[in-house]
């Protein structure tokens, strides 16, 4: 497309404002049909604001769109829709209880012809009869096996993990074969082969023509993929860029309006592996929990983990990340047919709920916030209180220390810059950076001794997650043993000291992070076993969708 | 439609408070809607049934009398529903209650010690926490549904009752009538205002309201209650039983249910009979709601829904109404308040007519003020403004 031809999208002075805060201020934005644009931005910057009323759900207060040169009325995501903008939201819309195709089916728009895939019947490619259903499962079979986003028609959206979720929604958008695709953190959940062929095919889509906003705070990914990159910074605009003559560095202490802080992750050289064993795990196997027909088994996890290192675990969303911190924890009671063998400090954890455990110093963040790590009704000081209560002395003979709680609330609000109007502003009322900052420092905050931390940095802005990053290893320099169970791989390659992979409920051997190569770990995290034995799971699973796709067809026929 | 329901940024502290009174409000007001369909004159009604009843001190002793049950189940259901354990079986608790101390003092008839009474209030909430064990242990062995189970007990225990009092518990000299013996003075329970029937069943149901609000406010069991109930993964993962909290919660409601039902047919009953209660266990359940599930709130509901107990039997008398109103202003009471709460959530916006949408947010009047005189419409802006307020819906 040439440069004289009006851009595909073009935003003009787009205001927003909610009660108290500006979230947007007279952002101009231009999307050229063939380009990936990067929207960059700390946590609170405006990105979501925009991208809502990009896509209809917010109205502006002031400014204009321009799609294809014409004035737009965007009143509603369905109207954006018509128009192809397509978004894969940061929080997943989907229905629990529906099967992965039902979800696909009702988020398609009743006129299905914009599709273009050959499928003009809407009743059937809806998926209202069975020959549709037939026809939209080998649809999405096509779309997760070109796109690389291995996906399961008939499961359960319950029983699927959040990376899972996340590839729902990617899939429903291409299959409407949109004009503008919106992706909001994308990659987060992917090994890096996946996330190399989620570029190969973003890169197809933008050669195909398609304009793609891509939102992230992964700086690298940003300088490898985009073109051009728009910077916001407390809701303007503050900078569009050439990605090309930019680096990571200088793209953060743009976004950031100051330089990203040196810091040195690295274990010190000096420490060896003298220290005391803090956390460790003998063949320990579980069954998937009851009524999970989703859940995975652990199988045999063997890990050890010495004061003042960081572990990491590594592998793709569903894996058996959320059983094997339910285990460590406590969190879950016990089922017939468990084996093996948790101690803490020597200790043998067997019988020890999580409030014993906690006890024994061992402290956990899950990988969810609301829900999990916090109660989302419930103010600051309360969701302090929450797990804090034991290590901290926050109780007195049955009874709330009602002050006492709101001190440690406010020290974790302070030591880790917390943005919250006060200990008494509910945990939902907090942006996700912010309540995770919060659950991070209410843990660290109890000085124990072992600290299991899923996700420890997700959707964080480069700041927060650096700041995470560097209480994490100073809490392990102080004697702590740390295992952090995340998907972004580079991040653990940045933290952790061992690294091993987990997949279908099995836990690699670990090895030295800086003797393993980021494709030695792709493969861990795929389950090529390390003696080269195991499976590789992700192909099997599309292999197995597709023949399950080719079967169904010649039935429909 | 020219209005359409928005969902707020962050649910409205105002309306969880205002809703009740909007509920009770649109109460009255269908109520009065009712009886001049009934051919009542509707000032008269309402007066009948909201002013007469307390136009005296036994009266309000009444209003007293009526509350203690109420009161006594409500807040003890709340604590159960702040943790989302479903009790819906009170009125069979109830009955146990009423069962296992009544039968305690036809055990004793004959003793005239100090200790009967004691041993009769510490045997209904034994009868009650037992009922309410039933549905306790099947949630937690066999996860069933306890709304079903609790609520199917009541029926059960009620025939229980029944059985009882038309055959082995009847009273010999009561010519043949489905009664039980009168209770003995030691079996009877002391009334704490001279010349009415109210008893001490208040002043225990007044310390019980104080305690579960200290329980819920301060506590760590009821910190414990109230994560289970919001967010039962994060109570899993700071260590609190998912089993405790159903357990606790079943026996709080069954021996607080359990009390109200001995206090009941041990004062202003006085023996037992097939029926001992006007639905106190279903009626508890809107009392706990429109309470907000708060002690405080609690205890001002529990006289509201007496008073309704006392207005039906008001009608029934001076203006010949069916006893039955006191049932329907009850549940209207309780649909609307329903009803009410969806704008604790949610809120009205005014879309404006013809156009797909408003300018909603866009300024006030002056700006957009041809389309409105056009329209005609003057009181466009006035009633966008009203969002959350009462007087629109």
């Amino acid at each position: 497309m040439s440069d004289t031809s009006p851009p595909l999208l073009s935003l003009r002075g787009m205001t927003k404002s909610f009660p108290g805060v500006v979230a947007n201020q007279g952002v101009d934005l231009d999307l050229r049909g063939g380009e990936i644009h990067a929207l960059l931005g700390e946590n609170g910057a405006g990105k979501s604001t925009l991208v809502q009323m990009i896509y209809g759900v917010l109205k502006a207060d002031a400014g204009r769109m321009l799609w294809r040169g014409q004035a737009a009325d965007i009143r509603d995501p369905a109207a954006a829709r018509a128009l192809g903008i397509a978004l894969v939201f940061q929080h997943f819309s989907l229905f629990d209880s529906l099967s992965v195709l039902e979800n696909i089916a009702l988020g398609l728009p009743p006129d299905d012809a914009a599709a273009g895939r050959g499928n003009r019947n809407s009743a059937a490619g809806r998926g209202n009869s069975i020959a549709g259903r037939a026809r939209l499962r080998d649809r999405i079979h096509a779309i997760s096996a070109r796109y690389g986003l291995p996906l399961h028609a008939d499961r359960h959206v319950y029983q699927l993990s959040v990376g899972e979720r996340q590839r729902i929604e990617i899939v429903r958008c291409l299959l409407q074969a949109p004009r503008l695709l919106i992706m909001d953190e994308p990659t987060s959940v992917l090994t890096p082969q996946e996330t190399a062929r989620l570029f190969e095919t973003l890169r197809q889509l933008a050669a195909e023509g398609l304009a793609v906003l891509y939102i992230s705070h992964k700086l690298d990914e940003i300088t490898a993929l985009c073109r051009r990159a728009t910077i916001l910074r407390g809701g303007r605009v503050v900078d569009c860029v050439e990605v090309a003559s930019e680096s990571a560095r200088s793209l953060a202490a743009r976004m950031m309006g100051e330089e990203l802080p040196d810091a040195d992750l690295r274990r010190p050289a000096a420490a060896a592996d003298a220290k005391a064993l803090r956390l460790q795990v003998t063949g320990l196997s579980r069954a998937p929990a009851a009524g999970v027909a989703g859940g995975v088994a652990l199988k045999a996890i063997d890990l050890a983990v010495r004061g003042g290192e960081i572990v990491g675990i590594a592998g793709v969303a569903g894996n058996g990340q959320d059983e094997l911190l339910t285990a460590l924890c406590g969190a879950a009671d016990g089922r017939p047919g468990d084996a093996g063998r948790i101690t803490i400090d020597g200790r043998d954890c067997a019988g020890a709920g999580a409030r014993a455990r906690r006890r024994m110093g061992l402290a956990a963040v899950p990988a969810e916030r609301l829900g999990h790590g916090a109660v989302a009704a419930m103010s600051l000081a309360d969701n302090a209180f929450l797990t804090a209560f034991e290590r901290r002395r926050l109780l007195k003979l049955g009874f709330i220390r009602a002050r006492a709680c709101r001190r440690f609330a406010a020290e974790v609000v302070a030591k880790f810059k917390v943005k919250a109007p006060g200990v008494d502003a509910l945990a939902a009322s907090l942006s996700g950076g912010n309540l995770q900052k919060f659950i991070v420092g209410r843990e660290l905050g109890q000085a124990p001794g072992i600290l299991i931390v899923a996700q420890p940095t997700w959707g964080l802005d480069a700041g927060a997650a650096q700041t995470i990053r560097v209480a994490l290893r100073a809490l392990a320099e102080r004697g702590a043993a740390i295992v952090v169970i995340s998907q972004d791989l580079d991040e653990l390659m940045e933290l952790s000291d061992r690294i091993g992979a987990i997949c279908a409920g099995r836990l690699s051997r670990l090895h030295d992070t800086r003797a393993v190569s980021v494709e030695r770990m792709g493969l861990l995290m795929a389950g090529a076993g390390d003696d080269g034995a195991g499976v590789a799971t992700v192909a099997t699973v599309t292999a197995g969708a597709t023949t399950e796709s080719a079967t169904e067809t010649r039935h429909a026929d | 439609m020219p209005i359409e329901l928005s969902r707020r940024p962050s649910p409205s502290r105002a309306m969880v408070y205002l809703s009740p009174l909007l509920a009770l409000g649109i109460t009255l007001t269908a109520g009065m809607v009712l009886f001049a369909g009934m051919g009542v004159p509707p000032l008269a009604a309402l007066h009948a049934f909201f002013v007469e009843p307390l136009s005296n001190a036994y009266g309000w002793a009444e209003l007293g009398v009526k509350a203690t049950p109420l009161l006594l189940i409500a807040v003890a259901l709340a604590v159960g529903f702040r943790a989302g354990v479903w009790n819906i079986g009170a009125e069979g608790q109830l009955t146990l209650g009423a069962i296992c101390g009544g039968g305690i003092a036809l055990l004793l008839w004959r003793s005239d010690g100090a200790w009967v009474l004691p041993l009769m209030l510490a045997g209904g909430v034994a009868g009650g926490m037992a009922w309410a064990a039933i549905p306790a242990f099947l949630k937690t062995r066999f996860n069933t549904n306890e709304i079903l189970t609790s609520l199917m007990l009541t029926y059960v225990a009620t025939l229980l009752l029944s059985l009882l009092v038309h055959g082995p518990w009847r009273d010999p000299d009561g010519f043949n009538f489905p009664e039980s013996r009168i209770f003995s003075d030691a079996a009877t329970l002391p009334v704490i205002w001279h010349g009415t029937r109210l008893h001490l069943g208040l002043p225990f149901a007044l310390a019980l309201a104080a305690a579960v609000w200290v329980l819920l406010a301060r506590s760590l069991v009821g910190f414990q209650l109230k994560v289970n109930g919001q967010a039962p993964a994060a109570g899993r993962y700071a260590g609190f039983s998912e089993r405790a909290t159903v357990w606790f919660c079943f026996a709080l409601a069954g021996g607080a249910a359990g009390l109200a039902g001995i206090v009941e047919v041990s004062g202003p009953i006085g023996q037992l009979l097939p029926a001992i209660s006007p639905g106190y266990g279903f009626t508890a359940i809107i009392v706990a709601f429109l309470g907000r599930l708060h002690p405080l709130g609690v205890a001002l509901a529990a006289h509201l829904l007496a008073l309704s107990y006392l207005g039906g039997e008001s009608a029934q008398i001076t203006l010949n109404l069916p006893l039955a109103v006191t049932g329907v202003f009850q549940g209207m009471l309780l649909f609307f308040l329903l009803a009410c709460d969806v704008l604790i959530h949610y809120r009205f916006r005014w879309r404006g007519y013809g156009r797909g949408r408003g300018r909603i947010g866009r300024g006030h009047g002056g700006r957009d003020g041809r389309g409105r005189g056009r329209r005609g419409h003057g009181g466009r802006d006035a009633r966008r403004n009203l969002e959350p307020n009462p007087a629109a819906a």
